[in-house]
């Protein structure tokens, strides 16, 4: 390989979906040069694929909303393992970004009075989701998309280049992050934790040209790891790649054991298996049964949440008019407990033909209102699987869908333990706790999304002229690994080795998880990392998906055995974590975040590190009684203390 | 119900002949922008799949570099367009039991862009036209959380929001396809229709009316309806689009308001200007 392109940025952002753009618009309103890095086309991030909507407390249909009941729903959805201080900001700064994304084009659906319209969603106390039909990710990405632009548009008016100030760099790929070589004796090595961010190394995809970007400050806007599953509704590009970039520099990731199984996706045909079926379906209505037509829901409510779910199909019923006086129908449980009771029903033998569960709208709502509401379940059951949702039920099950494991970050500026490296997003840990709930993740993408790009531009701030330079020794190896599947005479073929590791993780650590088989597949992975190891790539470095994949691989088993000891690890049952071999959540694991680094010898290296008490305003949010249920005898408030004020704007600037 | 859907399947498959396991002929286009052939290829086929699923498999068993440019494979980000025997498509959107079960089944990349490699376009295009469309520009005195809007008057637009950016419209539109000496003048479908969507956005403020048909070319459209017969979303590009775009770009040249306004200097005569992008 010849001279590798050098291209010199204030701030690098890694992924160009919700957050990513969030990010960059931000930097780039801050006065800081910005690339955009998008593993695909500029607009097709995996963010197109969410449906129902972005939670934020606006209360524009029922007035009785606010911060303090998001924030309260988002702790009990992630069972009160969130980092709480995230969960605060997200609830706290949610409405902004979304009238944001209005005064930049949005155009969600209304209310009768011409406000944002809200939705219904699992776990949401009110109709919190901000929506457009059930396309709100594509509204979401295009305005974002379509703000960028509005940004170069300015730029060349001011500057006479509409790239001056921010630039896309479309199907791009990193495939490591550089360390600044200027300081210390010697410089630093890649994995030194305490070494700056410089840069970060990668390919265009369309040439296979290699290309250096120099930046102090990077921003990891990744998504998630759905391709270490088998059956997962993300795409391709959710390798884990910012995990694992995030790992190899030294940084840290929490609490990967918790993936979340969201309940509906098609089942059948075997080919769309895992294709997303929106939560809305549920918000508006829809109701899950049996093969004997039972809607079994109503006999898996767990106790911490009786209090707050319907125990009769009538009282179900009524909620949907008349919220003020009745409970929500139990189909409208967190993601988490829905899953697992479809798969004790299918696996008690009442599953449907191709081992789901029945969904059924046709039955609920008028043929016209399905269409208006959920226009693109209509299409895609029509279109793919020859079912009309207006006459039949749909037939889903669980599949991967998120991770809420993640880089551990500052909540306030999502900055990680490496100086100059930011992290928003789902590539992110701690805001959602062991379970998301529905709709928190377009609002957590505009949120930290912001404020990552907020903390890199402070971070250059306060940099001054002190710029990292990435080594030239750094730059060789990461050329050197990158080339490596394509210099290999002989070698397995990637997708071989892709399909064993997601075989393997479906099997033996997916939604119910024992101790044999999470040793298991630990071993299997062994093996697997050597054969990834020395894969070969056919053809050559244009365009080529097999020398892609390749690479990718080193993403998904690193990824793979943290998610796996980490399972291992976690002996109790909390959101997307269930041990069959210890079922009930245990208040001591709920103190103990697991952190995963990366030792000396390149392996996964876990920890335990104990989770920051919660604030006592914050605290005080809660009855005791509910409290009781998650929390240690000690961590419980000795005396009531004062919620905090009443309070529904944003307080973007405050740290605590 | 779910019985008898089981049985029609199984009739389909077995007059369909996409049986589990059965072989399907494909030609697929491979080469890059210098040169390039259609190659044969037999590929295993399973009940229920899409063009996209044997194209996996192809690279999976048989040809691990073949370029295919795809992301959601649900017909929601518009990726994987390409032409398949003839017919602008996405792929993960055209299921296998379309064919004849001994049918070769022809696929090949979109022909109005520049071939990258095998099924992959070059589409920068569309990215620097997008560029220079003038940007939504509210009142700048709304605040935050302010802007009241109707149902209906949102309607209009949140169609041609549906729109998934696959450029099969730009594709198959005759102005530019096999015209590579139009494209300068011509924004085509997708970007005249996100033209329409800001002219109809009920908080926008700007006039595009005459830049869309002067420098966007409006006027060498001449609805012919290809674009809205290939539109994956089933937008109606052309009848809810591009013929009201028209209307209002006439309505607004001979309003004689217009006239009288630009003659006593009361009103511009000019409205926000194309927005110079850089040609890739």
């Amino acid at each position: 390989m010849t001279d590798i392109t050098r291209l010199p940025y204030d701030v690098v952002v890694i992924g160009a979906g919700g957050s990513g753009l969030r990010a960059a618009i931000e930097a780039r309103q801050a006065g800081k040069r910005t690339a955009v890095i998008s593993k695909s086309l500029f607009g097709k991030a995996h963010t197109v694929m969410a449906e129902g909507g972005c939670a934020a407390a606006m209360g524009n249909v029922n007035p009785n909303d606010n911060w303090m009941v998001h924030f309260r729903d988002t702790m009990r959805g992630g069972k009160f393992l969130n980092n709480w201080r995230m969960a605060e900001l997200h609830a706290k700064e949610a409405p902004d970004r979304v009238w944001e994304l209005e005064a930049w084009g949005a155009l969600f659906d209304r209310t009768k009075d011409g406000k944002i319209s809200q939705r219904n969603f699992g776990g949401h106390e009110y109709p919190r989701l901000a929506h457009v039909g059930d396309r709100t990710g594509l509204e979401m990405i295009r305005t974002l998309q379509q703000r960028v632009v509005a940004l170069q548009q300015e730029d060349a008016r001011e500057h006479g280049d509409p790239e001056a100030m921010i630039k896309v760099f479309a199907e791009t790929t990193i495939t490591r992050l550089l360390k600044d070589t200027s300081e210390g004796p010697g410089g630093s090595s890649p994995q030194d934790g305490t070494a700056r961010i410089a840069g970060a190394f990668g390919y265009i995809r369309e040439t296979g040209q290699f290309v250096v970007f120099e930046a102090p400050a990077i921003v990891l806007a990744t998504g998630g790891i759905g391709k270490t599953f088998k059956v997962t509704s993300n795409s391709w590009e959710y390798t884990g790649d910012g995990h694992a970039l995030a790992l190899l520099a030294g940084a840290k990731l929490l609490n990967m054991e918790f993936v979340q199984f969201h309940p509906t996706h098609m089942v059948w045909p075997l080919s769309v298996r895992g294709l997303l079926v929106t939560e809305s379906v549920r918000g508006d209505g829809g109701v899950l049964r049996n093969s004997e037509g039972k809607r079994f829901m109503f006999g898996y409510v767990p106790d911490v949440f009786r209090a707050q779910y319907a125990e009769t199909e009538e009282e179900a019923d009524r909620w949907y008019t008349d919220p003020e006086h009745n409970r929500r129908p139990p189909e409208l449980l967190p993601r988490d407990e829905v899953a697992r009771s479809i798969n004790s029903e299918v696996k008690a033998g009442r599953g449907s033909p191709h081992g789901g569960v029945f969904l059924d709208i046709a039955s609920r709502l008028p043929a016209e209102e399905i269409l208006r509401k959920l226009p693109s379940m209509y299409h895609q059951f029509k279109e793919l699987a020859d079912v009309d949702i207006t006459k039949e039920p749909m037939e889903v099950g669980p599949a991967q869908h998120y991770v809420m494991g993640g880089v551990e970050v500052d909540p306030d500026t999502g900055e990680s333990s490496v100086p100059g490296l930011f992290a928003a997003g789902e590539v992110s840990g701690g805001m959602h706790g062991s379970n998301r709930l529905g709709g928190n993740s377009l609002s957590d993408l505009l949120v930290f999304g912001r404020r990552s790009g907020m903390g890199a531009a402070q971070y250059l701030d306060a940099l001054g002229d002190k710029r990292p330079v990435p080594g030239d020794g750094e730059i060789a190896a990461a050329q050197a690994e990158a080339m490596a599947p394509l210099e290999r005479t002989v070698g397995e073929n990637p997708y071989t080795v892709h399909s064993e590791v997601q075989d393997t993780m479906s099997s033996l650590v997916g939604i119910i998880r024992k101790e044999a088989e999470i040793k298991a597949a630990l071993a299997e992975l062994e093996k697997l990392r050597e054969r990834a190891a020395l894969v070969r790539a056919e053809g050559g470095p244009a365009y080529n998906p097999g020398w892609h994949l390749a690479l990718d691989l080193r993403n998904i088993m690193l990824i793979a055995e943290c998610v796996a000891e980490a399972a291992l690890q976690r002996q109790e049952s909390r959101g997307g974590h269930t041990r069959d071999d210890f079922p009930g959540m245990s208040p001591e694991w709920r103190k103990v975040n697991l952190v995963c680094s990366l030792g000396e010898n390149g392996r996964v290296v876990l920890e335990k590190k104990p989770m920051p008490p919660m604030r006592e305003d914050l605290l005080a949010l809660f009855d005791p009684a509910e409290l009781k249920k998650y929390l240690t005898e000690e961590e419980l408030p000795q005396e009531p203390a004062q919620p905090p004020a009443q309070d529904t704007a944003s307080d973007g600037e405050e740290k605590s | 119900m779910t019985e008898s859907r089981e049985e029609g399947v199984v009739t389909e498959s077995r007059e369909r002949g996409t049986a589990m396991g059965a072989k399907v002929k494909l030609k697929i286009w491979r080469g890059d922008a210098g040169q390039g052939e259609l190659v044969d290829y037999e590929v295993e086929a399973n009940e229920g799949e899409v063009v996209l699923d044997i194209l996996h498999r192809l690279q999976a068993t048989q040809a691990g570099d073949l370029a295919v440019r795809w992301n959601c494979k649900a017909g929601k980000c518009g990726s994987c367009s390409m032409e398949i025997n003839g017919m602008p498509r996405l792929a993960c959107m055209t299921r296998m039991s379309l064919f004849e079960p001994d049918e070769t089944i022809t696929v090949t990349p979109m022909r109005t862009f520049p071939v990258i490699r095998d099924l992959v376009t070059d589409v920068s295009f569309n990215f620097s036209k997008a560029q220079q469309i003038p940007s939504f520009a509210p009142d700048p005195s709304v605040g935050l959380g302010e802007f009241r809007m109707q149902q209906e008057d949102v309607q209009r637009s949140q169609e041609f929001r549906k729109c998934i950016e696959c450029f099969l419209c730009q594709n198959v539109c005759h102005v530019i396809r096999d015209h590579e000496e139009n494209m300068p003048a011509y924004a085509g479908p997708r970007f005249l229709m996100r033209i329409t969507e800001l002219e109809m956005h009920p908080a926008d403020t700007a006039d595009r009316r005459e830049i869309a048909q002067d420098d966007f070319g409006l006027g060498m459209c001449n609805i012919t309806k290809c674009c809205t017969e290939v539109c994956p979303e089933n937008i109606h590009i052309t009848d809810n689009a591009l013929i009201p775009l028209k209307e209002r770009v006439v309505s607004r040249k001979y309003d004689p308001l217009v006239w009288l306004g630009s003659k006593i200097g009361r009103r511009s005569h000019h409205d926000t200007p194309k927005v110079p992008g850089q040609q890739s």
